[in-house]
C-alpha cells in the first residue's frame, strides 16, 4: 500500500474537479491532488463537443474539449498532480481515502476533501414503457460517447424521448453524421432544455418536436423496429385516438441528470431529497468538517462555467480551511423553497460574515413573462431581482450583499420565491 | 411593408427572445436583447444566418479513433450538412494538436476548420501508462 499526504484531495477532474483544484492551490495550499478514475482528466467535457463552454470564464466560446483542456493546463500549472485511472473506494469521517488505481491501493490523508463528482444520466425513461426490450436503445449521453468518442454510430433511424439538454445536442450531431431524427418527444407541456439548443439543434434541421407526447410502446423483436407516440394529458396519462407508430431502429432517453452521490454518502455527507446531491453551506462545505462538494453533485447546473465556478469557491474556501483559518462561527440559517421554487442552493448559509452569498435556484413551473425572484425572512422582503422569464430549464441566481444581512433580524430561516411581476404591488 | 420576428439569440446561453422589425429585408429594430451582441446576431439571422460547426474527423494511429473539430468561426446555416459530410471524408494521423488546421477554407466559404483537442500517437510512450 502507497502512502500519500495531500492539503486537499479533489474526487473528480472535470469542470469543478479541475477548477476546485487549481483554485485551492492558487489560495495557499501546499500539496493540492485529483483522482479520477477514467483514463484521462476532464470527466464528461471530452465528449461533448460542441461550442457554447467559458463564455463567462474565459470570454470566448470554446468547445467541451476545449475547456478541459484549459482548466487542466492552468491547474497543471499551478501545481496540481492529478492521478488517473484511480478509484476511490472507502471515505472515512476524519479524512482518511482509500483509493485503488494500477494495481495498487493508495491510502490518502488529507486535511480538506473536495467532492466534485458530477452526475449521470437519469435511468427512468424507458422503464415504464411496455414493450419487448429489443437491441437499440440508449441513453443520450451513453450514444454521445459512443458517436463522439468510439467513433460508432448506433443507428440509422432515430426517436429521442425527453428534450434535455444532451437529447437536443444528439438530435443535431445525429444529423450531421448523416442519420434520420425521426421525432422527439417530450412528456412536459415544454422544453426541457436551454432555448438556443431548441433552436440551433432541432429547429435548425428541421426536426419534428412533439411537447405533451410520450411513447407508450416500443416495438421490435430482437432490434427497435418503431415506437408509438401518444399524446398525454396534464396528467401524463395517454390521450386515447392519439398514438401513431413510428419506424425507427434506435430509442434514446434524454431524461435529465442526477449528482453522483455514492462517494458523498460514504463520507456521511448529508443529501437533499429533492436535488439528490449534497447538502452545502453559501462556502460549499458539507455537514462533515472539510469535506467541501462542488458542481453538478451537488445540483445539476446548466451552465459549465456555473459548474467551475462554483468549484472556484470550494477551492479557495478548502485551502483556507487546511492553512488553519479561522471557520464562520455566524449563525447557521435554513435556506427554503417558497412559491414556484423548486429547489434552491445553498441550503444553509452563515449569516453575518462579511461576504456576498450567491443564491442559485430553479424554478418548477416556466413563466413566459416578467417574473421577480424574492429572497424573505418572516415577511420581511431581504433582497428581490427582475427576471425576464422564469424558465425550469435555466438556473437563476440571486445575490445577497452583506448590507442585506441585518435586516433578517430573528427570522427562523430563508425563503426563495419566484412569482410574476404583475403579481406584485407597487409600494409607495 | 414591415413584418416582425421572434428571434431566440443563440450567442450565449441566456437565449434572449427578440423581437426584430424587418422593413425591405433590412432590420430596423431589434428588442428584448440583453446585450449589443444580440442586436449583431439577430441582424444576422435576418439576412444570413450563422452557426458553429463541431463535429469530428477520422484519426489514424491515434490513442482515440476521432479528433472532435470545429470552424474557426461560424458557417453559413446552409453549409453545415455538406461541410460535415465533407469532413466525415478526412482522415488525420496522429498526433493530433488542439488548433491544428484541419482543413483551410471549407466549401469555399472561407472558413478553416481546426481541431479542437490533441491526440497522442498510439506509438508514443503514454505518460500516465
Ligand atoms: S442578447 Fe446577449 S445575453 Fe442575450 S443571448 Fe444574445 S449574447 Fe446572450
Amino acid at each position: 500500500m502507497r502512502l500519500l499526504e495531500a492539503d486537499v484531495l479533489v474526487i473528480g477532474s472535470g469542470p469543478a474537479g479541475l477548477a476546485a483544484a487549481y483554485q485551492a492551490r492558487v489560495s495557499g495550499a501546499k500539496r493540492v491532488t485529483i483522482i479520477e478514475r477514467n483514463r484521462e482528466p476532464g470527466g464528461i467535457l471530452p465528449q461533448c463537443i460542441h461550442n457554447g463552454f467559458g463564455l463567462r470564464i474565459f470570454g470566448r466560446d470554446l468547445t467541451g474539449p476545449e475547456y478541459a483542456q484549459r482548466w487542466l493546463y492552468q491547474a497543471q500549472e499551478a501545481g496540481v498532480e492529478i492521478m488517473t485511472r484511480t478509484m476511490v473506494q472507502s471515505i472515512t469521517p476524519d479524512l482518511r481515502i482509500t483509493a485503488s488505481g494500477n494495481g495498487t491501493l493508495v491510502d490518502i490523508k488529507a486535511k480538506a476533501l473536495i467532492l466534485a463528482t458530477g452526475c449521470r444520466e437519469r435511468p427512468r425513461g424507458a422503464l415504464g414503457i411496455p414493450g419487448a426490450r429489443p437491441a437499440g436503445i440508449y441513453t443520450a449521453g451513453t450514444a454521445q460517447r459512443l458517436v463522439n468518442i468510439e467513433g460508432y454510430m448506433p443507428g440509422r433511424r432515430f426517436v429521442i424521448l425527453g428534450s434535455g439538454d444532451i437529447g437536443m445536442i444528439m438530435a443535431r450531431r445525429l444529423t450531421l453524421e448523416g442519420a434520420q431524427v425521426m421525432a422527439m418527444a417530450e412528456i412536459l407541456p415544454y422544453v426541457s432544455g436551454l432555448r438556443r439548443n431548441l433552436v440551433q439543434c432541432v429547429r435548425d434541421f428541421d426536426i419534428p418536436l412533439y411537447t405533451s407526447t410520450t411513447i407508450t410502446e416500443i416495438r421490435g423483436r430482437e432490434r427497435v423496429e418503431s415506437v408509438v407516440m401518444s399524446a398525454v394529458d396534464e396528467h401524463w396519462q395517454p390521450i386515447k385516438g392519439t398514438q401513431r407508430e413510428l419506424a425507427c431502429d434506435t430509442l434514446l432517453l434524454s431524461a435529465g441528470l442526477l449528482p453522483e452521490i455514492e462517494l458523498a454518502r460514504l463520507a456521511g455527507v448529508k443529501l437533499d431529497p429533492v436535488t439528490g446531491g449534497a447538502m452545502i453551506d453559501e462556502r460549499q462545505a458539507t455537514n462533515v468538517p472539510d469535506i467541501y462538494a462542488a458542481g453538478n453533485m451537488v445540483h445539476v447546473y446548466d451552465l459549465v462555467d456555473s459548474v467551475s465556478e462554483s468549484a472556484l469557491r470550494a477551492g479557495c474556501k478548502a485551502a483556507e480551511a487546511c492553512s488553519g483559518h479561522e471557520q464562520p462561527c455566524e449563525p447557521l440559517l435554513p435556506l427554503v423553497a417558497g412559491e414556484n421554487v423548486h429547489h434552491v442552493v445553498p441550503q444553509y448559509v452563515h449569516i453575518g460574515a462579511p461576504r456576498e452569498l450567491i443564491i442559485e435556484l430553479r424554478v418548477k413551473l416556466p413563466l413566459e413573462e416578467p417574473a421577480v425572484v424574492q429572497l424573505t425572512a418572516g415577511d420581511k422582503l431581504i433582497t428581490s431581482e427582475r427576471l425576464r422569464y422564469a424558465r425550469p430549464s435555466e438556473m437563476i441566481a440571486l445575490r445577497l450583499r452583506p448590507e442585506q444581512y441585518q435586516q433578517i433580524g430573528q427570522a427562523p430561516c430563508l425563503r426563495a420565491a419566484v412569482v410574476r411581476a404583475s403579481q406584485i404591488k407597487t409600494r409607495g | 411593408m414591415s413584418e416582425t420576428r421572434d428571434i431566440i439569440c443563440v450567442t450565449c446561453p441566456m437565449g434572449c427572445t427578440m423581437h426584430v422589425v424587418v422593413a425591405d429585408g433590412q432590420v430596423q429594430e431589434v428588442t428584448g436583447q440583453s446585450c449589443k451582441r444580440g442586436i449583431a446576431f439577430a441582424r444576422e439571422e435576418v439576412l444570413s444566418p450563422h452557426r458553429m460547426l463541431t463535429t469530428t474527423v477520422t484519426v489514424r494511429n491515434g490513442t482515440l479513433p476521432l479528433a472532435p473539430v470545429r470552424s474557426r468561426s461560424p458557417l453559413p446555416k446552409a453549409l453545415l450538412l455538406p461541410a460535415a459530410a465533407e469532413l466525415r471524408k478526412i482522415v488525420l494521423c496522429a498526433p493530433v494538436q488542439q488548433g491544428q488546421l484541419v482543413t483551410a477554407n471549407i466549401l469555399g466559404s472561407g472558413i478553416d476548420i481546426i481541431a479542437s483537442r490533441d491526440i497522442a500517437s498510439s506509438d508514443a510512450p503514454q505518460s500516465a501508462a
